[in-house]
């Protein structure tokens, strides 16, 4: 299960952050801040995964972006790296060449955060392909 | 209407925010937005509600509270247009969780949306739910979602069966509810709703034992087939992803078959062959083809057996190893170390590729592999991989080093075949990175040392050799300290060369030459300076000739300000010069150390009865023995230091003195000089308060009573001072010493000062061992008359006090008369804590109070 979602750029600042797990607003801070300190000073050389407390992040650096994800030690890690990159191509797909701007700024649209909640809900996966989200955003987006 | 919050917009709120320079700019816009958001929640402004609410996400996500907007999330909802809902759902996945009192409110508009017509609000609804409901609003709204569950459009499907895991993750009792709708789910075309439903029927298993006998049963099968065919599937461009379609779908598949094969044979034959068909026809040169190969490697190592396929994963493994991407080599180690409960023999073939990892650069895998390997050791690889493991050990990095030599020491200690071997590799991981060994580890050298005897010429010799190469490590410095001190004549003598051996000239000056280096080295702590001054008495008594020399070294640390050194200094000089007829008694080759009782008080610190011979029992004319002087100072030497031969000395002056000295358990190098510095404050400021001296250990030593083991080490210690007190004061009045296994509960001497002393006896009721019944007895030794005299104790936690009144509070002068008080004390941890008292002690001398703290720590160990 993922117990949670997280993009930061390389200073540290949230740009998206979803939980599945409940958590108090001081101890989400504190998440960000150690996961972004422990992500950032990887050299890329090294695996993709990291022990964190009790569970393990997986995650994968985009330009000046780091997706991660918080999983369950049990968890197959090599699964969630293309989760994250499935993800990414999506937004990817919406954005023609997504940037981090982009993110901030179209969050007003909740779009990125609509598209997460199409791609994952309760921490598990819930659709993999990528026409058919693409399908759903469309026909969310008519509704606006 | 406030003008300034309709207009600003979402975008400008951005911009402005982001063009701020300096934290404290931001917080101001920041804190102008939130009030005027603040204001439109209180006029209840409609039209804005939407833009506000998002405003306040955004102030959210930077890390300002926003608790304030909890409430408009509410209203938002209840609107009934969808993109308000879409922005109060939104708002409430965000802003609260499941803890928060509020979200009870929102159940019933949640129940309301579950059933509205547009399908698109239900579909919010349930994300909102499968998100952050709380149990309450599981167990209210767990019905409409079942229902769901065979709506007729496949994204509500989907949607509810991720919010059903939610729901029996939070109420397992409902998961019964959920098995025949889940039962149908698995049989979908649709991937998403298929991939859900399998997630659903995983969490299933996992939370309700007779799901998972339901669907083991009934869908092994079918489940069989999807995946079968899944994997014969032509190109889908819809799902595919690097040439293989759907890997998530076949990575959940595979999982849920392991849930299903886990401990039953019918399942696990029924997946047999497509396990293999995935196993082989998977291309792996790709991360999701890995991904797929990684999952059906577990699956494969978690089913009930079959040689064959397990042979094929372990294959699988082994190609991973040697891939150049380090996320498959990570994930390979991983799955190797479960393997190796399974087919240690397969995963030994590995050991090349594993212990080349162990010498990666990345930490993670060094890590790892490490941990493997330490796995793989047995009786017969255990030379070559040790030798491997030592060599990397000169070249690895520091913080790798700590790890890699605690994991080399143990595999030397659980797999040495003889202790010949035994030692050269210990001797060669002192000298690589002794001070990343920890004292246990060369304590255990020690003892294997000691208990070696044909090898400790070669030992003595190997330590000098070793110490003119490199005298940096500390703990080499130590072993090699000791070594010389106990063997410096076979080391003069070339006794018992083996053949191995190159001849090497020493004389007697060229060891002292090395101790003293030891001592003089600037960067030897107390512990070694300590052991190289007793290593030095050794030596004087052994090597008569430069007995002179070594007097004027150890002389010259009488005025250390370490007490320790001091006290040291100044007795052995004291023996050097002046008590030679005794000086070969006293330091007489240590008797051998029992390995047995040491293994065994390694494993449990409870005291064991040691066998030791009596070499150094000497007993001499003036009774209570001057010569456990010896083993005392070597008690105090090595006690600090190393606690198993101490706690064989220990016991064995439990037999001398008849007094309980538990043994003193592992004792860190940073406990030891403060236990040898307590030692000694109580020693040479008896009773004049040492709570003060003690202050920084004493409460440590009281509160930390509970569970410190170094704690009750330094206590124990601490007991033995008042031995020493007779030992070295012999003319203060030895008040009755407890003989020899004397009665069960000897009587001691619970406090003494110049001018005061207090005894106690003791009694148990028989029936009542937790309880003893103290009589202590005060006597004035000076030749004042104590007047308003008044006793007070304390104890730690697991003990209870009561303390009976005095029998008077005048106490004359020179013993003419005696105060006496009774004390009962509980002992709730009886047996396993001795008791432990501080005491009070206020009387007035011609009209000056005065007052006297002390603490009591020899009681017999079984009160």
């Amino acid at each position: 299960m993922i117990r949670f979602i997280l993009l930061q750029n390389r200073q540290g600042k949230t740009r998206l952050a979803k939980y599945y797990v409940p958590l108090e607003d001081s101890e989400k801070h504190k998440v960000e801040y150690e996961v972004h300190r422990l992500v950032v000073n990887r050299d890329p050389k090294f695996t993709n995964f990291v022990e964190f407390r009790t569970h393990k992040v997986i995650y994968r650096r985009y330009a000046g972006l780091f997706f991660s994800l918080c999983v369950d030690i049990t968890d197959n890690e090599l699964a969630y790296l293309e989760c994250i990159h499935l993800f990414v191509e999506i937004l990817d797909h919406f954005f023609s060449n997504v940037c981090e701007l982009d993110l901030v700024f179209n969050f007003h649209k909740v779009l990125v955060y609509l598209i997460l909640d199409e791609f994952i809900l309760a921490g598990e996966l819930q659709e993999t392909s990528k026409r058919a989200i693409i399908e759903r955003m469309g026909e969310l987006e008519k509704l606006e | 209407m406030n003008p300034f919050s309709s207009g600003t917009r979402l975008r400008d709120m951005i911009r402005a925010i982001r063009a701020c320079k300096t934290a404290a700019e931001e917080r101001a816009v920041v804190r102008k937005e939130c009030a005027a958001i603040r204001a439109a929640i209180n006029e209840n402004d409609q039209d804005y509600r939407h833009r506000n609410l998002a405003k306040l996400m955004f102030i959210h996500m930077l890390g300002y509270p926003t608790h304030f907007g909890q409430m408009e999330c509410l209203k938002l909802i209840a609107s009934p247009g969808f993109p308000e809902k879409r922005i109060g759902y939104l708002g409430l996945m965000l802003l609260l969780d499941e803890r928060q009192e509020v979200l009870m409110l929102v159940t019933n508009s949640v129940k309301q949306d579950l059933n509205h017509t547009n399908q698109y609000i239900v579909g919010l609804a349930l994300c909102a739910l499968g998100n952050i409901c709380s149990a309450e609003m599981a167990r209210d709204l767990a019905p409409e979602v079942e229902r769901l569950l065979q709506f007729r459009d496949p994204n509500i499907r989907k949607k509810a069966a991720l919010c059903s895991i939610r729901i029996i993750k939070k109420v397992p009792d409902l998961a019964e509810n959920f098995i025949n709708p889940v039962a149908a789910l698995l049989k979908e075309k649709h991937h998403g709703v298929l991939i859900t439903g399998i997630q659903l029927c995983t969490d299933l298993c996992k939370v309700s034992p007779e799901a998972l006998e339901y669907f083991r049963k009934k869908c092994t099968d079918g489940l069989v087939r999807t995946l079968r065919d899944l994997v014969n599937s032509p190109y889908a461009p819809e799902y595919d992803i690097a040439g293989i379609t759907d890997p998530f779908l076949h990575i959940r598949l595979l999982k849920l078959l392991r849930v299903l094969g886990q401990g039953d044979a019918d399942a696990s034959d029924a997946m047999n062959d497509i396990l293999a068909q995935v196993a082989t026809k998977t291309e792996s040169n790709k991360n999701a083809g890995n991904a797929i190969l990684y999952e059906c490697v577990e699956t494969i190592m978690s089913i009930e057996d079959n040689g064959g396929l397990r042979v094929l994963a372990i294959n699988i493994l082994g190609r991973f190893l040697s891939n150049r991407d380090n996320n498959i080599r990570y994930v390979a180690l991983n799955m190797l170390m479960r393997a190796i409960t399974v087919d240690a023999q397969a995963v030994q073939r590995h050991r090349a590729t594993i212990l080349e990892c162990v010498k990666d650069s990345d930490a993670s895998i060094r890590k790892r592999a490490l941990e493997l390997v330490y796995l793989l050791v047995n009786e017969s690889n255990v030379k070559p991989l040790t030798k491997e493991l030592v060599d990397y050990l000169e070249v690895s990095d520091q913080d790798f080093k700590g790890d890699l030599t605690a994991k080399i020491c143990s595999i030397i200690e659980k797999f040495s075949p003889e202790k010949i071997w035994y030692i050269d590799q210990m001797l060669k991981v002192l000298t690589e990175a002794g001070n990343f060994v920890k004292d246990e580890v060369w304590h255990a050298l020690v003892v294997v040392i000691s208990n070696a005897s044909d090898l400790h010429g070669y030992t003595v010799r190997a330590l000098f050799r070793a110490l003119q190469t490199t005298a940096e490590q500390e703990s080499l410095v130590r072993v090699a300290v000791w070594c010389i001190g106990e063997y410096g004549d076979l080391l003069v003598n070339n006794a018992g060369m083996l053949n191995v051996e190159d001849p090497i000239t020493v004389t007697e000056s060229d060891a002292v030459d090395v101790v003293e280096s030891a001592i003089k080295r600037h960067a030897s702590d107390l512990t070694t300076k300590s052991m190289a001054l007793i290593a030095l008495l050794k030596l004087s008594s052994r090597f008569p000739s430069c007995s002179g020399r070594i007097k004027d070294i150890v002389v010259q640390h009488k005025g250390s300000l370490v007490l320790e050194l001091q006290q040291r200094s100044l007795e052995f000089n004291s023996i050097i010069e002046k008590h030679q007829n005794i000086r070969s008694a006293l330091v007489e080759r240590m008797p051998v150390l029992d390995e047995a009782s040491f293994g065994g008080r390694r494993a449990s610190s409870l005291p064991n009865t040691v066998s030791t011979s009596n070499g150094t029992a000497v007993k001499l004319p003036n009774g209570v023995a001057k010569s456990s002087a010896a083993p005392l100072v070597d008690l105090l030497d090595l006690s600090d230091d190393v606690p198993a031969p101490s706690s064989s000395g220990g016991d064995f002056l439990q037999d001398l003195l008849g007094v309980d000295l538990a043994p003193a358990t592992q004792s860190g190098t940073s406990q030891a000089p403060k236990a040898g510095t307590d030692v000694l404050l109580d020693l040479l400021s008896i009773g004049s308060n040492p709570a003060q001296d003690n202050s920084v250990s004493t409460p440590d030593i009281l509160s930390s009573a509970q569970d410190h083991k170094p704690a009750i080490a330094s206590l124990d210690v601490l007991a033995a001072p008042s031995n020493m007190m007779d030992l070295l004061d012999g003319f203060a009045p030895a008040p009755p010493k407890p003989a020899n296994n004397g009665p069960a509960y000897p009587s001691i001497v619970a406090f003494e000062s110049s001018s005061l002393r207090l005894t106690f006896n003791f009694s148990k009721q028989p029936g009542n061992p937790q309880t003893t019944t103290i009589s202590g007895t005060f006597t004035n030794l000076s030749s004042n008359v104590f007047t308003d005299f008044v006793f007070q104790a304390a104890v730690p936690k697991f003990l209870q006090l009561h303390l009976d009144p005095a029998s008077g509070n005048s106490l004359p002068a020179s013993g003419n008369g005696t105060i006496t008080q009774s004390l009962k004390v509980t002992n709730s941890q009886h047996g396993k804590k001795p008791l432990v008292m501080r005491l009070r002690i206020a009387y007035k001398v011609d009209g000056k109070d005065v007052l006297e703290e002390g603490q009591i720590n020899n009681f017999p160990r079984d009160l």
